[in-house]
């Protein structure tokens, strides 16, 4: 059964999840917007650098971060000065290094979703009157939820799942950066298999579901033309 | 307040450039006719601030919307026009009712127009249903009670019929035609079909490499010589005309216009309705005497005022006045030599048919 250690464990992994979640969302979106948009000669750029973490392995993107965060490092030595003391090793450092590390999984459903709206439905509402941020809200996202969803799922799904940066950024704090991926390594390492096997099925439950759900969803959905 | 649109942009895209300037009056259907290349849509896309131009001059009926000289550009949501696109584009999230709404709500219309609208148009039994569940008539209808629920001080029309096959067009015309005279508004219509242009137009720009090459009322311009060549096989002339006499014996109307009068098949035409009549080059020829050996029905004296060279050096057009109207004849370069046809000589136009446009 799980214990205490697991329960906190899981409990931390959704608190970060959803927090990064939220996070990626908020600044995924204008990004997702813009990349979908701009004739920009720094779109490639921008776009590589948003898809950086999906081919580097997470102990590199984690290991860069913690030397940035770290006490004498740019980042490190600006939150300091704030007041906020180093961000490696507590419960925001991991948040994020979450959203840096999952944001890719946000920004290219999201991204994919506005430019299949084409400029027709946004040139139709500018001549109805409606301001750019007013077609956003009333056109472009509405036509784009799909993409929201699958933005959402994918990656709320990809932060539980992550290991590596939690690792090199997180460590192996009970209640303050021991998610569940790095409670099972814990109890593999311990050779407490009948433990680890309870948390490995549920995180192979949750990202079922989460994956089943997401496809019905998406495959029931009423089509939408595209005129 | 000046009653008239005056527009003229400039814009250089390498292969293509707009050079156009418009001066068109303040009410009516103004269309912009030409071939796809013209310019039109992009002109058209110009005035709306969907493009901006380089160089571009916007003012209608008094109100400048754009002057890049003094650094004014109104973005398409500050500028108080309606635009119907060619291919409905409505919003397919939204119900009917939903994208009527839409604009209506934004531009702060008023809902007595857009019920005028839903009546004009027949479209109050579709406000329920989701734009994909309509056909392609039924959409291009709900976008035009879309445009003028925002009650617009200028409709922009591009292409609307263009997407549709024959059927749905027939359709819609009527629509128009109610539109045109129940609205005080100018309307820019853009097309490249002659029928359109002849049954909606009031006033005729001609486009070609960016340029308006032509503009001036429907009848002038059509007659004008130096532009059927582009029109091409539709080369014809508009009569507004008005039904005077009714033969009930052969089923017959006359129909008198501005200098003439024609006989016509009686479409049960009520006395003094007046109509449209189009009359295509080629359905004229000229003669010397008013024969009465011929089965054409109608032979107009009239006179020839000048010739143009046609497509191919074996055609000749003429333009001919009967009274005050004008009208086009195509013939061969050999019928006018063996006719000794000349400017300012006498002759008989005879009129194989005449289409009723409205």
């Amino acid at each position: 059964m799980l214990d205490a250690a697991d329960l906190t464990a899981l409990w931390l992994t959704l608190r970060v999840a959803s927090l990064a979640t939220v996070l990626m969302l908020l600044l995924g979106t204008p990004l997702a917007w813009w990349l979908a948009r701009t004739r920009s000669r720094y779109q490639g750029m921008a776009n590589a650098l948003v898809a950086l973490p999906l081919v580097l392995p997470p102990t590199v993107l984690g290991f860069y971060l913690l030397v940035l965060m770290g006490p004498n490092g740019p980042v490190g030595r600006l939150t300091t000065a704030l007041g906020l003391g180093t961000l490696p090793f507590t419960f925001t450092g991991l948040v994020v290094a979450s959203v840096l590390y999952s944001l890719p999984f946000v920004v290219q459903p999201l991204q994919t979703a506005f430019a299949a709206i084409g400029e027709q439905p946004l040139e139709a509402a500018a001549t109805l009157r409606a301001n750019p941020l007013d077609t956003f809200f009333s056109v472009a996202v509405p036509l784009a939820w799909p993409g929201f969803l699958t933005a959402t799922i994918l990656g709320f799904a990809h932060t539980v799942g992550e290991f590596g940066v939690v690792l090199m950024i997180g460590g192996n704090i009970p209640g303050r950066t021991q998610v569940v991926s790095v409670q099972i390594y814990n109890r593999v390492e311990a050779l407490e298999y009948a433990k680890a096997h309870w948390l490995a099925g549920c995180l192979l439950l949750f990202s079922f579901v989460v994956l089943l759900l997401m496809y019905t969803v998406l495959k029931t959905r009423p089509s939408i033309p595209s005129r | 307040m000046i009653q008239a649109v005056t527009a003229q942009f400039q814009l250089d895209y390498g292969a293509f450039t707009l050079d156009a300037e418009l001066n068109l009056p303040g009410s009516g259907v103004s269309v912009l006719f030409g071939h796809s290349g013209s310019g039109k849509t992009t002109l058209l896309r110009c005035m709306a601030g969907l493009q901006r131009a380089a160089q571009g001059y916007l003012a209608v009926n008094g109100e400048v919307w754009q002057d890049n000289e003094h650094r004014l550009f109104l973005p398409p949501h500050q500028r108080p026009l309606g635009y119907v696109f060619q291919e409905a584009n409505l919003f397919p999230h939204l119900t009917v009712q939903g994208n009527l709404h839409y604009g209506l709500k934004r531009a702060k219309g008023s809902q007595v127009i857009l019920d005028q609208a839903i009546a004009l148009l027949s479209i109050g039994h579709l406000l329920t249903r989701k734009p994909e569940r309509l056909s392609g008539g039924e959409r291009q209808r709900v976008a035009i009670a879309r445009a003028l629920a925002t009650n617009p001080k200028l409709l922009l029309m591009d292409e609307p019929l263009a997407a549709l096959d024959w059927a749905r067009k027939q359709e819609i015309l009527p629509f128009l035609e109610k539109l045109h005279s129940s609205l005080a508004i100018p309307i820019v219509y853009v097309t490249h079909a002659a029928d359109e242009v002849a049954r909606l137009a009031d006033y005729l720009v001609v486009m070609a490499q960016g340029r308006a090459i032509a503009s001036g009322s429907l009848q002038e311009t059509l007659a004008r010589l130096d532009l059927p060549v582009q029109i091409g096989r539709e080369a014809g002339v508009v009569l507004q005309a008005a039904i005077v006499e009714k033969d009930q014996q052969w089923q017959l109307a006359r129909a008198e216009f501005p200098g003439g009068a024609l006989w016509l098949r009686d479409d049960g035409f009520a006395l003094g309705q007046a109509i449209r009549l189009r009359i295509l080059a080629q359905d004229v020829s000229l003669a010397l005497t008013p024969t009465q050996d011929s089965s054409i029905l109608n032979s107009l004296f009239c006179t020839i005022e000048a010739f143009a060279n046609g497509e191919h050096p074996a055609i000749k057009l003429a333009r001919v006045a009967v009274g005050e109207s004008r009208l086009l004849c195509r013939l061969t370069h050999r019928s006018v030599q063996q006719l000794g046809l000349a400017v300012g000589q006498s002759v008989w136009a005879q009129i194989k048919s005449a289409a009723l446009v409205k």
